[in-house]
């Protein structure tokens, strides 16, 4: 079998691989593998912006990096580690500036600055913004970066596996889609900046991409994942396509109504109302629908965010991509009439367990962006943080890897790579002789007691059910097969290697939303409806033990200069 | 009540690997609710009737640029195309146009992304950059609104007629984001660097039949891109001509 060698790879080409690459291209043979082009990344969607205390709005004069840490903290229930979040927020304004450098097309302020817009659960406006296609024009700068260093890139190749042994990494098995060929690569450093978990809900934003595979790969290689159960709802989805509705659209001024006509956020966060953090603002949509104050439609039970007191200039001003999205999604103008949206599935605070620089406690391993957890996000992510997250991570996975390198790192055992590649050949060759099991009924199974089970509201039963439901689903995937023997272009039968990796990630969420026995940020229990910082203030650690299942254990919040209050807005 | 309607989607299947085979139409029978694309159609073909069918896709929801193609023979994205938009119960899907086809709905874009790579696609910077942010007015950012909506789906790529008979033409979606950097006010390229498009495989090829603005899913309009570099390189080569200092 032939094999690659790299001194880094770097898998995932959104905006955390991207950055971590244009770190390390200059000084090292470094290659990034993307399933997709990596401009098709879903970085790629975000809309509404990034975080960074410029104090350029004029209602910010004395915004500071410190600031932006507390909302962070205070966002986060206090379950992110805050000397992590203090790194993330004094590197934001470089971060930014270094974006914009290199070319990100910001929306601007009368003055030529930078413009920022206000927030869910931010203190001031800080959120640096592009209209509403952020992600894209940040994605799009750091590809254009990428392209201008000349890093290699592989596109359209999957990786299906992470050789680690001894408690080291040394390498991964990647899969050519187009050739229909595997290939083992081993690499002195890898980094996944592999994204999100999505696709595990039934009801999500995500992409089709973002199966959560990388987080699982790593799972299953012996890498350990923490605070898996902390999954962000986003308040504002269109119904039917599940479409993000960005949060500047309430930002911006946006409001939300139910059936009685009820600006309805008055009663959960009388100061803050629309503007309240996400799992809030999620949780009470979700109440008034339960509560019957939403509005019926074929599609499902919904809200309505109306932005027509916005007026006709400032939506096509600000929020142009929105209104498209509307028009050509549910035939809606927001300029004349409100949206229908729910909440849904939409990020992933847990992840690949990381320390503040990427490094993984295996040797040689690192993450970064949302398949990572630092954590910075703790419990609830404040939107404008993810984008941040991505860059500033990846830059600083970089710094993490060249000092690793610089001092000698370690030499990959290219025997661990190929030995696993023959487990890959084994594994492929089963399902293109075709078990009977058809993995896209598997996954809709898998999807549809995760949304049913582990969503905004969480009770000790349902967890339970959906922990069995995972394990009939297991246990049938045994035998999955796919349609076609032929290798190439065969994306059914990528779904079917992915599906595998699902079953883990979903089952380290329902597992550890089970063990949690508190409700705090979006983790939120109807049996244990209080935080309890006595017992719970410390992260979920999952590590995959000998016999399959989670290993447990639990890991201290690094707590600086906040302490612990209760989360009023 | 949803009632759901009896649809053909009669799909161009091929595979590069197997070119002793001609590219050939397959019918597929599928009930499809109001409302849906032709990306969950085509999701629901590949999953319930034909797990061999290949296609691109990833976001759903028109930003991603993945999953462009000709549908009823006009070229769009599938994610945002609404199956029942055409008033007819046949609907039929082929890959892009002047790419080769990979499988079925995929083409090889190598093409496209050697002409994008051939414009500098990134900001040029001469001059050192400040602590903050460089300044820029609204009326600048304002200027390069339309180029950086782009989503590089290729659309406008699969729509020309020039790339077409002259494969080595840059085509407009490349056009267009060198203008996205010529008229950025940050951007310090030197003058000379237009010189590379400044003939027939660059602005000078364009027909001008607008096919590109018809096929952006964004609503950008490469042709603006191509006319304002030309005027730029006119007015060069006027400045040239009366001895006027170059940068």
């Amino acid at each position: 079998m032939d094999m690659l060698s790299h001194d880094v790879l770097i898998v995932g080409g959104g905006l955390a691989g991207l950055r971590c690459a244009v770190g390390l291209c200059d000084k090292y043979d470094v290659a990034l593998i993307s399933k997709v082009h990596p401009i098709r990344s879903h970085s790629i969607a975000a809309q509404g912006g990034i975080n960074a205390a410029l104090a350029n709005n004029p209602d910010a004069r004395d915004d500071t990096w410190e600031k932006h840490a507390f909302d962070t903290v205070k966002g986060s229930d206090y379950l992110a580690d805050q000397d992590a979040v203090e790194i993330m927020c004094r590197e934001a304004p470089e971060i930014v500036y270094e974006m914009e450098h290199w070319g990100c097309p910001f929306s601007r302020f009368p003055d030529g600055s930078i413009a920022q817009r206000p927030f869910g659960g931010a203190g001031y406006p800080r959120t640096c913004y592009s209209t509403d296609i952020t992600g894209h024009v940040l994605l799009n700068t750091l590809y254009e970066r990428a392209v201008f260093k000349g890093v290699k890139v592989y596109p359209e190749w999957h990786v299906t596996a992470l050789a680690t042994e001894d408690e080291s990494c040394h390498g991964v098995i990647a899969f050519d889609l187009i050739n229909g060929v595997i290939m083992p690569i081993r690499a002195k450093a890898t980094l996944f900046a592999t994204g999100g978990y999505g696709r595990v809900y039934f009801y999500s934003t995500n992409a089709l991409i973002n199966t959560g595979s990388g987080i699982g790969i790593a799972y299953k290689a012996g890498v350990p994942v923490k605070d898996m159960e902390f999954v962000q709802f986003h308040p504002t989805c269109l119904i039917g396509t599940n479409i993000l509705m960005t949060e500047a659209c309430r930002g911006e001024g946006g409001y939300l109504f139910n059936n009685r006509g009820e600006r309805f956020m008055e009663r959960y966060a009388p100061k803050a109302m629309e503007l309240a953090p996400r799992d809030i603002v999620s949780r009470s949509i979700q109440t008034e629908i339960n509560e019957g104050r939403g509005f019926d439609h074929p599609l499902g039970r919904y809200i309505r965010l109306d932005l027509r007191h916005l007026g006709g200039k400032k939506i096509l001003e600000r929020l142009p991509g929105i209104r498209k999205i509307c028009i050509d999604f549910i035939g809606i103008d927001p300029v004349n009439e409100p949206i229908p949206i729910m909440p849904c599935q939409h990020y992933s605070m847990g992840g690949i367990d990381t320390d503040a620089a990427g490094a993984t406690p295996v040797r040689g391993f690192y993450a970064a962006g949302e398949c990572a957890c630092v954590s910075v996000h703790g419990a609830n992510r404040l939107g404008g943080n993810s984008l941040l997250d991505t860059i500033v991570f990846g830059k600083l996975a970089a710094g993490s890897i060249d000092a690793y390198l610089s001092g000698g790192g370690a030499v990959p055992d290219e025997k661990a790579v190929l030995r696993l590649a023959g487990d890959m050949e084994k594994k492929i060759s089963g399902l293109v002789s075709g078990g009977k099991e058809k993995t896209f009924a598997l996954h809709a199974e898998l999807a549809r007691t995760m949304s049913a089970n582990v969503g905004i509201f969480r009770r000790q039963d349902e967890m339970e059910q959906a922990l069995q439901d995972i394990a009939r689903v297991r246990e049938r995937y045994r035998g999955a097969g796919v349609s076609s023997p032929s290798r190439h272009m065969n994306y059914e039968l990528m779904n079917a290697i992915e599906l595998e990796y699902m079953l883990e990630v979903a089952h380290t969420i329902a597992l550890g939303a089970l063990l949690r026995e508190e409700s705090r940020g979006a983790h939120s229990r109807r049996d244990f409806t209080k935080r309890d910082d006595e017992k719970w203030l410390k992260h979920t650690i999952a590590r995959r033990g000998a016999d399959g299942s989670p290993d447990t254990s639990f890991r201290g919040v690094a707590i600086t200069r906040y302490q612990p209050m209760e989360r009023v807005y | 009540m949803i009632t759901a309607d009896a649809y053909t989607f009669r799909i161009l299947r091929f595979d590069a690997k197997r070119p002793e085979e001609p590219p050939a139409f397959q019918a597929y029978r599928i009930k499809v609710i109001p409302g849906l694309t032709v990306l969950a159609v085509l999701n629901r073909i590949r999953d319930e009737i034909d797990g061999t069918l290949s296609f691109r896709s990833s976001c759903r929801s028109a930003v991603c640029g993945s999953c462009a193609m000709v549908i009823n023979g006009r070229i769009d994205l599938a994610c945002r195309t609404q199956v029942a938009s055409f008033g007819t119960s046949t609907i039929i899907l082929e890959p892009l146009p002047n790419m080769e086809i990979i499988k079925d709905l995929v083409v090889d874009m190598t093409p496209f992304w050697k002409m994008y790579e051939k414009v500098r696609p990134h900001l040029v910077r001469e001059s050192a950059d400040p602590v903050r942010e460089i300044r820029q007015s609204e009326k600048e950012r304002g200027r390069i609104d339309q180029f950086v909506n782009c989503i590089l789906c290729a659309c406008c790529y699969g729509a020309c007629p020039v790339i077409s008979r002259d494969p080595e033409y840059m085509g407009p979606a490349a056009l267009a984001k060198l203008e996205r950097f010529t008229l950025d006010s940050r951007d310090e390229r030197p003058e000379n660097f237009l010189d590379t498009v400044n003939n027939e495989k660059g602005v000078w090829g364009c027909d001008m039949v607008l096919r590109c603005i018809d096929a952006c899913p964004k609503d950008v309009r490469p042709t603006d891109s191509i006319v304002g570099l030309r005027k730029a390189l006119v007015k060069k080569k006027a400045k040239g001509l009366l001895g006027m200092k170059k940068r």
